[in-house]
Parts: structure tokens; C-alpha cells; sequence
């Protein structure tokens, strides 16, 4: 009873804050509203017993992520005319609806194959060793590490400046 | 009513679709990466949702669910700071103005 309120309340804030940050005119204010619905999913990864997940949604997303986008507000705050909505928006509605009701559709008429056993409670442990065990997921955490570094080297060199 | 696989799926989808929305219609190049920041939530907690009812002693879904993190760490890396070069050449990040490559 406690988790299907815990799940209606994050559900309710989680789509709230995500039109906000679609509706809202003051570009700060969506930003804002976009770390709480970061918030919310890392509350929806704990209903699911993610854990782990939900410590790393709160220390990615709330902690770096936003901190980069605020970052990129202020940088651009002279030309930040609100969030305009460009000639597309009905266009963009209708699809957008008719992609809602096709995967609404597709998800309640399925029959999923729910497991009747209940989820890991502590996935720390059993993540690390997913992640780093000979026949795991070692080659693609290796190549994460290289896609970081490259993200972190070309970020840098674009934003440089050029002139000296 | 318990809370089932279905409640999470369509709850995913649900924002899926708002950040779509909004990464169609928007022109201010930073609300437009604040809506793919959207959309990749909403796959993370439907690829959470699997791991935890279909298969909840594999943990397959959390660690692509990690995976698309990084990912979206590198996106937003890179977006950023293009969207600040941007800005640096044509003081403009309205997406409408942006045209030089197109013909």
C-alpha cells in the first residue's frame, strides 16, 4: 500500500515537472523543474529496488547534469528570449499523441511474463560483480571509460577559446 | 490496485512522449537537450521496470540502465559545450537561426 502511494506520488510529480519543463516560459524555472523530475525517477528506481541506480540518478543527473545545464543558462543568459515554441507544435502534438497510444496499446495488450520471485534487495553487490566479472560486462564498462574521456577531451577543445 | 510492470511502462512512456514533444517544438538549443535528458529518464525507468519484474535476480536491465547513463553524461558533455561554441560565433542559440549548413 505504502509503494503503490509512493508510486502514484512520484508519477504524478514525475509527468507535472516534465510539462514544466516543456511549458514553462522562464528558462531557469524549467531547469528547476526538470532536477525535480530527475528527483522523482531516482524515488521510481527505489519502488523498483534499484538502489544502486537511484544513488547514482541522484549523484549523475541532480548532482552534475543540472549543474551543467544552470551552468549553460547562465552562460547564454543574454539571449534567453524565454523557450519560444517554433511553427511545429501541432505537428509535433499529433505525433507525439499518436506515439503515446501506440505504445499505451502495445504495453496493456501484451501478456509480460512477470517473475514471481522477488527482486535482489542489495544490488550493489551483485551489480559489481554483473559489471566486472570475466564473463560480464567488462569490455563495454572498458569502453565507457574511453567514450567519457573522449566526451571530456572534445568538450574541452570545442569550448576553448581560440584567439590567444 | 497494486502497482504492476504495466503502471511503470506506461508511465515511461508517457514522458517519452512530453520530451519528445518538446524537443520537437522548442527552439532554445538548451531546453532541447534538457528534453533528450527527458526522454532518456523515461527509457532508463522502463529498462529498470523490466529488470525488476521480468527478471529480478539478473539485474540486466540496471546495468544497461547504467550504460545509458554514461552515455547521456558524454551527450550532454559534448551538447553543451557545442551549444556554447555556438553561442561564442553567433551570440544566437535559437535553433530557427542556426542555418548555416543548411542549403
Amino acid at each position: 500500500m505504502g509503494l503503490a502511494a509512493a508510486f502514484w506520488i512520484m508519477a504524478v510529480v514525475a509527468v507535472v515537472s516534465a510539462l514544466a519543463v516543456v511549458f514553462l516560459r522562464n528558462v531557469f524555472r524549467a531547469a528547476l523543474s526538470l532536477i525535480l523530475c530527475f528527483i522523482t525517477v531516482a524515488g521510481l528506481y527505489i519502488t523498483l529496488s534499484a538502489d544502486f541506480l537511484a544513488a547514482v540518478q541522484i549523484l549523475v543527473y541532480v548532482g552534475a547534469i543540472s549543474v551543467l545545464i544552470i551552468l549553460a543558462i547562465m552562460m547564454t543568459r543574454e539571449v534567453q528570449r524565454g523557450s519560444p515554441a517554433n511553427k511545429l507544435g501541432i505537428p509535433a502534438a499529433i505525433v507525439a499523441v499518436i506515439l503515446l497510444g501506440i505504445m499505451v496499446y502495445t504495453v496493456t495488450s501484451t501478456p509480460w511474463k512477470v517473475a514471481a520471485e522477488a527482486p535482489l534487495s542489495p544490488t550493489t553487490v551483485p551489480l559489481a560483480t554483473k559489471l566486472f566479472s570475466e564473463n560480464g560486462f567488462v569490455l563495454p564498462v572498458e569502453i565507457g571509460a574511453v567514450l567519457l574521456l573522449a566526451a571530456i577531451l572534445g568538450a574541452i577543445v570545442i569550448t576553448r577559446e581560440k584567439d590567444k | 490496485m497494486t502497482i504492476g510492470l504495466t503502471h511503470y511502462l506506461v508511465l515511461s512512456a508517457v514522458l517519452f512522449c512530453i520530451g519528445l514533444y518538446g524537443a520537437l517544438t522548442k527552439r532554445n538549443a538548451v531546453i532541447i537537450l534538457m528534453c533528450i535528458e527527458i526522454m532518456l529518464n523515461a527509457v532508463n525507468i522502463s529498462l529498470v521496470a523490466f529488470s525488476s519484474y521480468i527478471v529480478p535476480t539478473l539485474l540486466t536491465g540496471q546495468v544497461f540502465a547504467i550504460f545509458v547513463m554514461v552515455v547521456a553524461a558524454a551527450e550532454v558533455a559534448v551538447g553543451l559545450a557545442i551549444v556554447l561554441a555556438i553561442f561564442r560565433g553567433l551570440a544566437d542559440i535559437d535553433v530557427n537561426n542556426i542555418n548555416l549548413m543548411k542549403w
